[in-house]
């Protein structure tokens, strides 16, 4: 006879892999997909602060890909003490990375602003938010962010 | 002080009615989404004139625990709509940002 056991993990929770697409110059959709991430966090019992910081930080990227980059698409890893975010579109690129990262620094467009975004938070909040962030990208192809948030113990 | 107390004692206009008996812990005020995402505390009451439904999507994600339209700033359709599937309290007044949070300021000094 054989015997499956499963060992319940902290969040009950190994290695779940979501993945969406983000539409692009449609603010009113931006946002499903951290929603829908906070979410499932929440349904497998992560800590408040955590959801937070995942939510923000995704939401954050989503914008970014919605003014940009004419949408993109979101890959999220969810492991009881790590959660890493992936978020890749084919953009036109990030020209001076270490400029976008600065407070305030946007580019975008007035209509955007209008709507209450483009004040240069994106990138800055996306860092205060998460314990790493990686930034892969290359003019006229695209940018490639990834971001982790681990989970205390 | 829940939700429902700051209604009462700001004298606010329910417009969309998520948990009103959330606790207001803070106050933040300002009207540029990723400015107050990345500053605003969950619990807080956020005082703004941005009505979208980005807004809403902030207020989700920040986890404040209602958002205050002052000087009577619009809540658009879309936004009410998407307040009503989230569960995401909106109030409305005719008072500017300054006089509401100073009044909330008081009222938690007093519980402090």
């Amino acid at each position: 006879m054989q015997m499956v056991c499963t060992v319940a993990t902290r969040y009950e929770v190994n290695n779940l892999k979501l993945h969406y697409d983000v539409s692009g110059d449609d603010f009113t959709r931006a946002g499903e997909a951290s929603g829908a991430i906070k979410a499932t966090l929440k349904r497998l019992g992560f800590p408040a602060d955590v959801i937070r910081r995942v939510a923000i930080a995704m939401y954050e990227g989503e914008i970014n890909m919605v003014i940009h980059a004419d949408g993109g698409v979101a890959d999220v890893e969810i492991e009881p003490d790590l959660i890493v975010i992936t978020l890749t579109d084919r953009g036109p690129g990030i020209p001076d990375v270490e400029k976008a990262m600065q407070e305030g620094f946007s580019t975008a467009p007035e209509t955007v602003r209008n709507l209450g975004f483009g004040a240069g938070m994106g990138l800055p909040n996306i860092k205060r938010y998460t314990d790493t962030l990686t930034i892969d990208t290359e003019i006229g192809k695209g940018t490639c962010i990834r971001m982790t948030i681990a989970v205390p113990a | 002080m829940t939700v429902r107390d700051l209604i009462t004692d700001l004298q606010l206009n329910p417009l969309v009615e998520g948990d009103l008996g959330r606790a207001v812990t803070g106050g933040y005020s300002g009207d540029l989404l990723s400015w107050v995402m990345g500053r605003a505390k969950a619990g807080d009451a956020w005082f703004s004139v941005m009505g979208n439904v980005n807004a809403v999507a902030v207020c989700v994600l920040a986890d404040v625990a209602c958002l205050v339209l002052c000087e009577n700033a619009a809540l658009d359709e879309a936004a009410r709509a998407r307040a009503e599937l989230e569960n995401v309290t909106v109030l409305r007044s005719n008072d500017t940002a300054y006089a509401l949070a100073a009044a909330l300021s008081k009222r938690l000094e007093r519980i402090v």
